[in-house]
């Protein structure tokens, strides 16, 4: 089927209803007899709480019900727990507290949830959620890491001395230490990877219906993995059989990681929903957003990265403090660690690694995976640590990456912090990124700036993630509590149109396009009629849904292995309806032939005889044409490149303009050119917004500054220049489709490259270190400091 | 308490609404047209873009009451029977949407842009969205939907 299957840039099937405006996100839906509910949250960062006084609100016009803590517990909701267990370094257990739904005696963090106020209308119960009197009592808080380790620092576990939630480590540490011993030179650096807060554009919501007829519970959420979050609601936190609990995720408006956790304002939907007997329905506002979505990154790291006489890497060190806000969310162990660490051998061949992290409690939101997790964290870290090894030991730096890049034919590579790299040739992405940034003629270019009165620099990453997470049996070693394979079902109808149903999930991705092409590919059937179905438990089998860019390594492949079955069942239904022997009848382009003839059948009419079974192997073969698949990655997928970046800095004003952007991603095979470019664009956003503007900042006492659109910068269409995207494809050797993942290479790859740029910009004027966010403040205030600038 | 009369996408409707109703709330819960999305409490994140009598506004900043009298177009009044306008025929070849939750308000403030200035340069539609945010998409495949938009409506009108 030429023009829509694998390798095309077929336009979005889901467009249409979005250009339409009618796309069906979890706000649009209103439930026969909707009631709202709104939240009152704790103002303070720590604090314990005396009273709550509802009398006032329920009296209130349009109240229903004002639920607290106290009704949780009484009613024995389930803590909302933590999916991941870590162990520390000497084998006992991280802490996990507990985490219930409503703050009860006291709350963690500003915007912690004290009581649900519900009622006829939205209004109304934003008004009546003002009248509702929380007597506090203000504690000292703690929000920064550096704070939080501090002799004496508040605590926010007293079951959690000094803070530490764990304090594990990852490497041959004696090893690393003899490769230190025999350095010829060694680099340090110390930095924060600044706290970013998600920002999808939809705010998330939730509509929760209890129908007390059949019993049965009924959750439309903004979620990346219904599934998920139909499995803790079941056994963890509303304790309800599965079969007795609908997740529904509609179209959801972009996730970025933060719509993966399992958070309490879905639970408390439903199980209010039981207590007032109608459908609730919650919305955040922005505002809202800032204090209740879970935030990202927050380390502070020191590298130490020790080179031989030739400039080859011997051995690397790091030390991370990682903040993981008041609470434990569904996945936030695992971010700074096994999606951290294990990434710290880059693209190089580092013999020896050794890592220590420390993951620490603060009074601030939870702090969870932001696109990227744990692994812009872990290329951060090694990129400005190479750049830094260039400028102190007078090497190239690109040469300099070039001598310790992972050869192609030392695959596959052993890291030393736990992976096996299966492909990759990153060489060649390198040297695809330079050519299209035109490096050889960067000396004009910064000549050509600096007569404009500008600093111009050059800033170089090479990363690698791993992603299509992630064979079952290796995360649960690694402290996992679930699964991460992926399932689909394939549906062939009497006269061959196919609906897909698949448990991965989209909230931008074009799976509803990409997966319809793998199935033009596989099938022959024209992209028109596929239908790709996701997003309710109700309808799809089974699905661990949508991150760590696994949807098409993973769920891709599930649904090529249940295709192979429709593939092989049809060839018996072709063969006796062929007369010929199975063993003789091929399938290409929707039509199975017998091979070296000219009988054949096409698909439909293979599928038509297999629901209309008259002339048909009924002994053998059972009628109907539908078969399911769950696919288990056998290792991580590692794509990997290099992002150059070009910015101009204004010494007068410290305002740093990104003027050229050009990477080369190794992302595997592609579905689709068009929707994979779109994807690293995105990527890049995120990871340039984080360099130059992003930050959730934090006061002393816990209070988020940065905590709407008007003080968190986003990135802005005239921030960012056009983007000149490049791929060089080396296949995954594990699946069956070759793809390793794009979702997050942006994020991930881009950070570093920036700085970088940056600093090279500054280079002249003597600044030798910056942290992110790159802000015209911060740049300014380095250039004085640095003894450059004017007065 | 108060009936406003108010037409919106060509249609007359007359609304009880309260004081303090905001127009995107008329359009999203009265009148159940949920094209029109809320993305922020600020006014910083345009989803919420209508055109009021012809100008781009967000739906989120203005009271119902003042759009009393005034003639609205939502992301579901573009279209004409079905046929997509040449900015939303563009936005789908040319990938300018990814979530889709951005896309109501970034097509209906690009098309006033063009409506006003026929051939914007590239500049001037990254300027001209400066009260749109997108989250997905680093808004290059917005501009290049633009762009040729603005193309394809030089076109039509020829």
């Amino acid at each position: 089927m030429s023009g829509q299957g694998m390798g095309a840039s077929v336009t979005r099937k889901e467009d249409r209803r979005f250009l339409l405006g009618k796309g069906k996100y979890t706000d649009d839906l209103v439930l026969p007899n909707q009631t709202w509910a709104v939240f009152v949250r704790s103002p303070h960062a720590h604090a314990a709480i005396r009273k709550i006084d509802a009398s006032q609100a329920l009296k209130a016009p349009g109240v229903l019900a004002v639920l607290t803590g106290e009704d949780v517990a009484a009613d024995e909701l389930g803590s909302i727990p933590c999916g991941w267990t870590i162990k520390n370094k000497d084998g006992s257990t991280m802490v996990a507290p507990p985490h219930p739904a409503l703050a009860l005696g006291k709350a963690r963090h500003a915007g912690d949830p004290v009581a649900m106020v519900i009622a006829e209308t939205k209004a109304q119960a934003k008004d009546a959620a003002q009248l509702v009197v929380v007597d506090y009592d203000p504690l000292p808080a703690v929000a920064h890491l550096s704070a939080a380790v501090r002799e004496g620092a508040p605590v926010v576990w007293d079951e959690a001395p000094g803070n530490v939630c764990f304090d594990w480590h990852l490497g041959d540490a004696a090893a690393t230490d003899a490769a230190f011993a025999q350095a010829d030179r060694v680099v340090k650096i110390d930095l924060t990877n600044n706290r970013v807060v998600p920002n999808a554009i939809e705010p998330r919501a939730a509509n929760g219906h209890y129908d007390d007829v059949d019993g049965r519970y009924t959750l439309y959420t903004t979620s990346q993995n219904p599934h998920l979050i139909r499995l803790l609601c079941g056994a963890f936190t509303l304790k309800v059989p599965e079969h007795k609990l609908r997740v529904v995720a509609p179209d959801v408006g972009g996730g970025f990681g933060s719509k993966i956790f399992h958070y309490a304002e879905e639970l408390l939907v439903l199980w209010a929903s039981k207590r007032v007997g109608r459908p609730i329905k919650w919305t955040a506002e922005r505002s809202e957003s800032f204090l209740s979505d879970a935030h990202g990154r927050d380390h502070i790291s020191h590298g130490e990265l020790a080179l031989d006489a030739d400039g080859k890497f011997i051995g690397l060190r790091v030390s991370t403090l990682a903040n993981m806000g008041a609470y434990l969310s569904t996945f936030a162990p695992a971010i700074p660690t096994y999606l951290y660490a294990t990434l710290l051998s880059g693209p190089y061949a580092i013999p020896a690694i050794y890592a220590e992290v420390k993951a620490i409690f603060t009074h601030t939101v939870p702090v969870d995976a932001v696109r990227g997790a744990g692994r812009p964290e872990a290329s951060y870290l090694l990129e400005r640590l190479v750049d830094k090894a260039a400028r102190e030991t007078s090497a190239d730096r690109v040469e300099l990456r070039r001598k310790n890049f992972i050869r192609t034919d030392q695959f596959p590579y052993q890291t030393a912090v736990a992976l096996q790299y299966d492909v990759g040739d990153y060489h060649s992405t390198l040297d695809m990124a330079l050519k299209a940034i035109d490096y050889p003629k960067l000396a004009d270019r910064k000549a050509a700036s600096k007569a404009r009165g500008k600093l111009r620099g050059f800033g170089i990453s090479t990363y690698i993630e791993a992603c299509g997470i992630a064979p079952s049996a290796l995360v649960g070693a690694l402290g996992a509590g679930a699964g991460l394979y992926e399932a689909a079902t394939v549906r062939v109808h009497p006269t061959g149109s196919v609906t897909v149903f698949t448990g991965s999930h989209s909230h931008g991705q074009g799976h509803e396009t990409t997966f319809a092409q793998l199935v033009v590919e596989k099938l022959g059937v024209p992209i028109e009629n596929v239908e790709v179905v996701h997003g309710d438990t109700d309808r799809i089998p089974f699905g661990m849904g949508t991150y760590g860019s696994r949807s098409a390594a993973v769920g891709g492949s599930a649904l090529v292995k249940a295709m192979d079955k429709i593939v092989d069942k049809g060839k018996k239904i072709a063969a006796h309806l062929l007369e010929a022997s199975v063993a003789d009848v091929e399938f290409a382009d929707g039509k199975y032939r017998v091979a070296g003839t000219d009988r054949e059948k096409t698909f439909g009419e293979v599928a038509f005889a297999a629901y209309v079974p008259h002339n048909y192997p009924i002994e053998t073969v059972e009628p109907g044409l539908e078969d399911s698949a769950f696919y288990d990655p056998k290792n991580f997928t590692f794509p990997a490149g290099c992002h150059c970046v070009e910015v101009e800095v204004d010494p007068e004003t410290g305002v740093v303009e990104v003027v050229d952007v050009a990477i080369a991603d190794d992302v595997g095979v592609i579905i689709n050119p068009m929707i994979v470019d779109g994807q690293a664009h995105g990527g890049l956003a995120h990871g340039i917004g984080q360099a130059l503007y992003e930050e959730a900042v934090y006061d002393a006492e816990g209070q988020l500054l940065s905590g709407s659109f008007l003080n968190y910068t986003m990135p802005r269409a005239a921030d960012l220049p056009n983007f000149k995207v490049g791929n060089h494809v080396t296949a995954c050797t594990h699946n069956p489709t070759g793809i390793k993942g794009v979702g997050e290479v942006g994020a991930i790859g881009v950070p570093p490259a920036v700085i970088n740029a940056v600093l090279d910009a500054l280079a002249p004027v003597g600044v030798t270190h910056i942290d992110m966010p790159a802000t015209p403040e911060k740049v300014w205030r380095a250039i004085r400091a640095a003894g450059g600038g004017a007065a | 308490m108060a009936t406003i009369t108010v037409q919106v996408n060509g249609k007359s409707h007359a609304v009880d609404v309260e004081a303090r109703t905001l127009l995107v709330e008329l359009l999203r819960e009265h009148l159940r047209l949920t094209g029109t999305h809320v993305g922020c409490d600020t006014s910083q994140c345009g989803a919420c873009t209508v055109w009021v009598d012809g100008k781009s506004v967000k739906s989120c900043t203005m009271l119902a009451a003042e759009a009393a009298g005034a003639a609205v177009t939502t992301i579901e009044g573009l279209a004409h029977n079905g046929t997509l306008h040449p900015m939303q025929a563009a936005f789908n070849t040319c990938h300018g949407l990814q979530c889709g939750f951005c896309t109501p308000g970034m097509v209906m403030s690009a098309t006033e842009l063009v409506q006003r200035n026929p051939s914007p340069s590239e500049d001037d539609v990254r300027h001209w969205l400066e009260g749109n945010l997108c989250r997905c998409t680093g808004y290059h495949n917005i501009v290049k939907s633009v762009l040729s938009a603005a193309e394809a409506m030089r076109g039509g009108a020829q």
